[in-house]
């Protein structure tokens, strides 16, 4: 009997086989799925930022122009002078600016997707969240770079409504003010908050999603008013996903080189810097070190969302 | 004279439809205060939407709810001096037991020591004392249930809304919780108002049940009014199993052809060749299934000349062999008239003994 099971068994196609042996084997099918984007995300990702690091400590002989390969700090003495610390600081508050603009923009949009909409409407929002990503950034960036110019549509509506005055005075202000909108930090602080608004949307539309209805109802069956639910039980549920999106505009900005170049003034941002210290000057060691800036600062960033308890609920 | 006092809910042709969907269709009902009411119905019949109403989740489209004589048909949830607790509890997942419990009167600004006193005495009350700090999602089923009990009773309300709080806990622990809960609302003295689908549980716990069918309450009263008295055949298949029978074998057992439930616990079998009882009913039939259930035994009876009744007998003297092998068994079914109800007048009287 065993032995005609047995062969039985033996007569099904190979293929059958080794569906069974690898179904028998679950940690052959963990390494299976896994191998490929773990190879992906540790050899080639954290690889070349690994590579990038170490890069940051070699350093430019001035007379040669030759990269030394020899562990030194003296490229980050280079890193660390006032006018790249202007940079630097002028980058982050531009990225803390924008994230902040884009969650204050996002939170009612996500909040009535999740909460209110038909599933009609919703489909609806989703696309007009994910259609302008559709297009190319670039396209966009100078579309706004025409909207915002001194020959523009704003200028012109604000000149049709008599409001001119107002454009001029905004435009008269220090540091975000400039020439017209389409040459000042305010306009480019227009246009990054528009690029990088969807990446907020969604991961705040998601957490909101997974806040059961019944939580709202327990909190103002308990007595809580409206704003006050939304105080104690919305907004802390809702935070890992601010926080999910802010990650991402954040670092969209620190990174992002197009929307200054095309909007902005003399002033650096760093992706300018690292563009032009791996393009015009070939400091390969500096552009790398200006590289690892952005992730310090994310780092900073993410210690601190975790010291405000933004992960408490994950 | 003095008025009587006002019922702590009050119903008052209250209907609710969602679409095209009546979901309460004026429905009109007193709950006594201090009373442990049951809003009992199969899924769909308006019991939840009812008990929403009452909370103020949900406005009705026409009828107003009265709290101890107060309209309070157009306040919001948060102005409402009832609680609840909810199916899926509602526990708040980002806050630690303690400040769960603690919720309702962080609203009110509580100080923070009288906070931390009556969060211990309502853990007390829900048995689970010093355990504060736990999360939620740390809490077994049962467990997560009693802090959602204890959050809606620390505010002391004066009516405690229930939406089938013991729907995910297993048998033996939903039979536990349902003794202590009703233990807990005879402590602290306040209505309770639950809403079940089981009518086993509506029959354990509750003062009085209102037997809900497609968004209408069909009888109110207490267990064992409904169970004796159905007042129509929802009512008496719906609580219990019910055997009814009509036409033809109706008219030769009572002399009339209106339908009559008689519950299965009050029929017996025996022999075909022994004679039943003076003034007992008497009908043959043979054995088409049987269920053993341990205590009791439960017979799916083919009579004689058409119908199927269901009796169950207990296993006092009889063990499993004896009755698996009644199967296909030729049986004399024997009852008491005095069982047997009339449901299709509403009334659920008893039949007067007739023939």
């Amino acid at each position: 009997m065993q032995a005609t099971a047995l062969g039985a068994r033996l007569q099904r196609p190979a293929l059958h086989r080794l569906g069974t042996f690898i179904y028998l084997r679950p940690w052959l099918v963990l390494a299976l799925l896994l191998g490929p984007p773990l190879l992906w995300m540790v050899v080639i990702y954290l690889g070349s930022l690994a590579s990038l690091v170490v890069q940051s400590f070699y350093f430019l002989d001035p007379f040669t122009g030759q990269v030394i390969r020899k562990l030194t700090l003296s490229t980050y003495a280079d890193l660390l002078t006032p006018a790249n610390l202007e940079i630097f600081q002028r980058t982050a508050l531009m990225a803390a600016a924008v994230s902040i603009a884009a969650a204050i923009l996002a939170f009612p949009w996500a909040y009535y997707m999740a909460r209110y909409a038909s599933r009609r409407a919703k489909a609806a929002l989703y696309l007009a969240v994910l259609l302008p990503l559709w297009s190319s950034y670039l396209v966009r960036v100078y579309a706004w770079r025409l909207i915002l110019a001194k020959e523009g549509i704003v200028t012109w509506f604000l000149g049709a409504l008599h409001l001119e005055g107002v454009l001029d005075a905004v435009l008269r202000l220090p540091v975000i003010g400039g020439p017209s909108l389409s040459v000042s930090f305010l306009g480019m602080f227009i246009v990054f908050v528009y690029v990088w608004l969807p990446y907020m949307i969604l991961p705040i539309q998601a957490a909101l999603e997974r806040v059961p209805k019944s939580l709202l109802e327990a909190s103002g069956d308990l007595g809580a008013r409206p704003g006050r639910t939304f105080r104690h039980v919305t907004l802390p549920l809702a935070l890992p996903g601010v926080l999910a999106g802010s990650i991402f505009t954040f670092s969209l900005t620190l990174g992002d080189f197009v929307v200054p170049y095309s909007l902005g003034n003399s002033s650096y941002f760093i992706g300018q810097a690292v563009l032009s210290f791996t393009g015009t000057a070939f400091n390969i060691p500096l552009a790398a070190a200006f590289t690892v800036v952005p992730m310090v600062i994310m780092g900073f960033y993410l210690i601190g969302a975790r010291e405000l308890g933004a992960f408490e609920a994950l | 004279m003095t008025e009587p006092p006002a019922p702590a809910i009050r119903l008052d042709h209250v209907s609710r439809s969602f679409g095209e969907v009546t979901a309460v269709d004026n429905v009109s009902l007193d709950i006594l205060d201090g009373e442990f009411f049951t809003l009992l119905g199969p899924s769909g019949s308006g019991k939840t939407t009812c008990l929403r109403i009452i909370a103020g989740f949900d406005q009705p489209d026409a009828g107003r709810v009265l709290l101890h004589g107060a309209d309070v048909t157009q306040l919001p949830p948060y102005e409402r001096e009832v609680n609840t607790v909810f199916q899926d509890y509602a526990l708040f997942p980002h806050m630690e037991v303690g400040a769960n419990i603690a919720y309702g009167l962080m609203i009110r600004s509580v100080a923070k020591p009288e906070r931390v006193r009556r969060v211990a005495e309502m853990l007390d009350l829900v048995r689970m004392p010093g355990l504060e700090s736990r999360r939620p999602s740390q809490l077994s089923g049962g467990q997560r249930q009693r802090v959602a009990l204890a959050r809606a009773l620390i505010l002391h309300p004066r009516v405690l809304l229930l939406d089938e709080p013991l729907g995910a806990l297993d048998l033996k622990l939903r039979q536990q919780m349902q003794v202590e809960l009703k233990a807990i609302q005879q402590q602290v003295g306040i209505t309770f108002i639950y809403v079940t689908h089981d009518q086993e549980e509506a029959l354990t716990m509750s003062d009085r049940v209102a037997v809900f069918n497609v968004g209408r309450v069909i009888q109110i009263g207490s267990p064992a009014e409904l169970y004796e008295h159905p007042a129509s055949p929802f009512v008496a298949g719906f609580v219990g199993v019910s055997n009814l029978i009509s036409g033809e074998l109706a008219q030769r057992i009572t002399g009339s052809a209106e339908t009559f439930s008689v519950r299965p616990e009050k029929i017996s079998l025996q022999a075909v060749e022994q004679p039943s009882p003076d003034g007992h009913v008497s009908v043959k039939g043979s054995v088409r299934d049987v269920v053993y259930l341990g205590v009791h035994t439960r017979y799916l009876i083919e009579l004689e000349g058409g119908g199927d009744l269901t009796v169950v007998e207990q296993n006092r003297d009889t063990t499993s062999m004896d009755v698996m092998s009644a199967r296909g068994r030729q049986v004399r079914l024997v009852w008491d008239p005095k069982h047997n109800r009339r449901v299709s007048d509403g009334g659920g009287a008893a039949l007067d003994p007739a023939g």
